[in-house]
């Protein structure tokens, strides 16, 4: 990198300068040799990552990279072979969690412009919409990973069924797996509400509906749902902490066990 | 418990009947150096054969090997024996050296008479001058969970972490690009007084709505999908069918499947083929736009 840096100074300063005058690209590379050897950058970047100096890829580094990092929590050191093909997992499950981090992203950007009362929330989508930077982009890139997270959990799900993953060690996780669906379920379907149109209110009038068939305490379940007998700016508010709080918090805490515990089970599956 | 490979332990016998024939060689085959009192006390030792025998009798009884059961009580009589040796050694010598209080300790014996004899008594020390004992043998399954096949397994970093880049970053870019070109649908502002026709819960709960038109609200809203995600959950306790192979599961996948469809045809139908009133339309004579958005 130094003499790609040094042979680009030379042809700029078209051999005007000295000699023995360090060209930009060498006081640069000297820069960064003297930063990477700083104490502040070591205790930055532990043995193994790939951003500290001397990192070569050798099987001990390869295990440094995951052990001395905080991905140790998330994956092991190795896996099984099969594990990181493809056609196993079609990439589902990550999938589903890096769309529940989109919508995270993006949904905390959508709360700077949004009040969640009835005579407001409308008319914020609306200038978010027209006179925020990239509001529009946000709120649909928001909108299209909702839908595309409930379609990847479902076939990921399908997955997972066939290829047998449910069964002994796996089928507490596979319980946790079921919640997870139903989470991302209600988040999607509380974050529906939001908008505070036409579509959403009818949705929600269908779906709460429903639920207030409940069998013994239906009437009360809807009561409790809408904070009212019927949808209202309280329902709009109930939903939104449903929605930006309380359902995160908790899938949150699904995940995490449901990630621990592919682990404790032995890993991903199979090979078939 | 863990099985030692053949090939392994074809080797180790071979390599132990090596040693032992060398062994032998400098013993016998140089007449110039006396052979050691010790080897000459013990006798020869053990063959390989008679070594390779007992070795493969304790591997299928999982016991320790007669060979080194009689190593160890030739050593434990030597040891008796050097103890007195060195006792008296240490007597004569007005002894600086630490006392041996078990009888069956070669290694303190021996310090004992390498203190006071000036030389490590024959017999007490083992081959290349190891003065340990071997106390007993543990076969490593008995205390450790060993895997028993090994697994063929990859590094994460890179193997795994950037297929998962590659793949968040493809989202990342399908999503963009598709969001630039599709709005989320926003219409007008809530109106509890204008109800649309038709009214469409979301897309995913649209299959529970058209159980509506078929069953009473309390089972199609609440008892099948209760009584499906509870049996959903329960998969793992009710399949006691072992095997992963599909070959092997062909019910489970059969009835998944049909689950899988049926929903998906319900929700199909649900989306684009109920119009006004939540009659049954044809989505191509009537269009879309009016009866369904996401």
């Amino acid at each position: 990198m130094a003499r790609l840096f040094g042979l680009g100074g030379k042809s700029s300063s078209s051999g005007a300068a000295p000699r023995e005058r360090k060209s930009a690209g060498e006081h640069l590379s000297e820069g960064v040799g003297k930063l990477q050897g700083s104490q502040f950058w070591t205790s930055v970047f532990r043995p193994g990552s790939i951003f500290r100096k001397g990192y070569t890829d050798s099987p001990r580094n390869r295990s440094y990279v995951i052990m001395n990092s905080v991905l140790y929590h998330l994956h092991p050191v190795k896996v099984k072979r099969h594990a990181v093909k493809i056609s196993y997992t079609l990439c589902l499950g990550g999938l589903s969690f890096f769309l529940f981090i989109i919508l995270t992203v993006t949904g905390i950007f959508l709360m700077f412009f949004y009040r969640p009362a009835a005579a407001n929330a409308w008319g914020d989508i609306k200038s978010l919409q027209t006179s925020v930077t990239f509001g529009l982009l946000v709120r649909n890139m928001h909108r299209w990973a909702a839908h595309l997270m409930v379609l990847s959990v479902f076939l990921h799900m399908a997955r997972v069924f066939y290829h047998g993953a449910y069964k002994p060690p796996r089928e507490f996780n596979w319980v946790i797996g079921v919640i997870l669906l139903t989470l991302t379920l209600l988040l999607s379907f509380t974050g529906y509400l939001l908008p505070w149109d036409q579509l959403a209110l009818w949705a929600v009038t269908v779906g709460t509906n429903m639920m207030g068939y409940t069998p013994v305490f239906g009437s009360q379940v809807r009561f409790v749902l809408l904070g009212g007998a019927e949808i209202s700016s309280a329902t709009l508010l109930r939903w939104y902490v449903l929605h930006v709080l309380m359902f995160p918090f908790i899938i949150v805490i699904f995940m995490a066990v449901h990630f621990w515990r592919v682990r404790k089970d032995g890993g991903i599956s199979g090979p078939l | 418990m863990a099985e030692v490979p053949e090939h392994l332990l074809k080797r180790a016998a071979e390599r132990r009947a090596a040693l032992e024939a060398k062994k032998r060689e400098e013993a016998g085959g140089e007449p110039a150096e006396p052979a050691e009192p010790a080897e000459a006390a013990a006798g020869a030792g053990p063959s390989a054969d008679e070594i390779a025998a007992s070795q493969a009798e304790a591997d299928k009884t999982g016991k320790i090997p007669a060979h080194l059961l009689a190593r160890s009580a030739a050593a434990r009589a030597k040891a008796e024996a050097g103890e007195g040796g060195a006792a008296g050694a240490e007597a004569g010598g007005g002894g600086t050296a630490t006392t041996t209080t078990a009888p069956a300790a070669p290694a303190g014996a021996a310090a004992a008479a390498r203190v006071a004899g000036g030389q490590p008594a024959a017999g007490l020390v083992g081959p290349a001058g190891h003065t340990q004992r071997l106390l007993t043998v543990v076969k490593a399954g008995s205390i450790q969970d060993v895997k028993a096949t090994p697994t063929d397994k990859v590094n994460v970093w890179p193997h795994l972490l950037v297929v998962e880049f590659v793949a968040s970053l493809a989202m990342t870019a399908f999503l963009l690009v598709f969001s630039t070109f599709v709005n989320a649908p926003l219409l007008g502002q809530a109106n509890v007084n204008l109800t649309p026709n038709p009214s469409k819960a979301p897309w995913y709960f649209l299959g529970l709505q058209e159980l509506l038109t078929m069953f009473h609200p309390m089972v199609a809203g609440v008892m099948i999908p209760g009584m499906g995600l509870v049996g959903l959950g329960l998969a793992g306790y009710v399949d006691k069918n072992p095997s992963h192979k599909p070959e092997d599961r062909k019910f489970a996948i059969a009835l998944f499947t049909f689950f899988m469809m049926f929903w998906a045809i319900l929700v199909i139908i649900g989306s684009f083929f109920r119009g006004e009133g939540q009659n049954f339309i044809l989505p191509w004579r009537q269009g879309v736009h009016e009866i369904f958005d996401l």
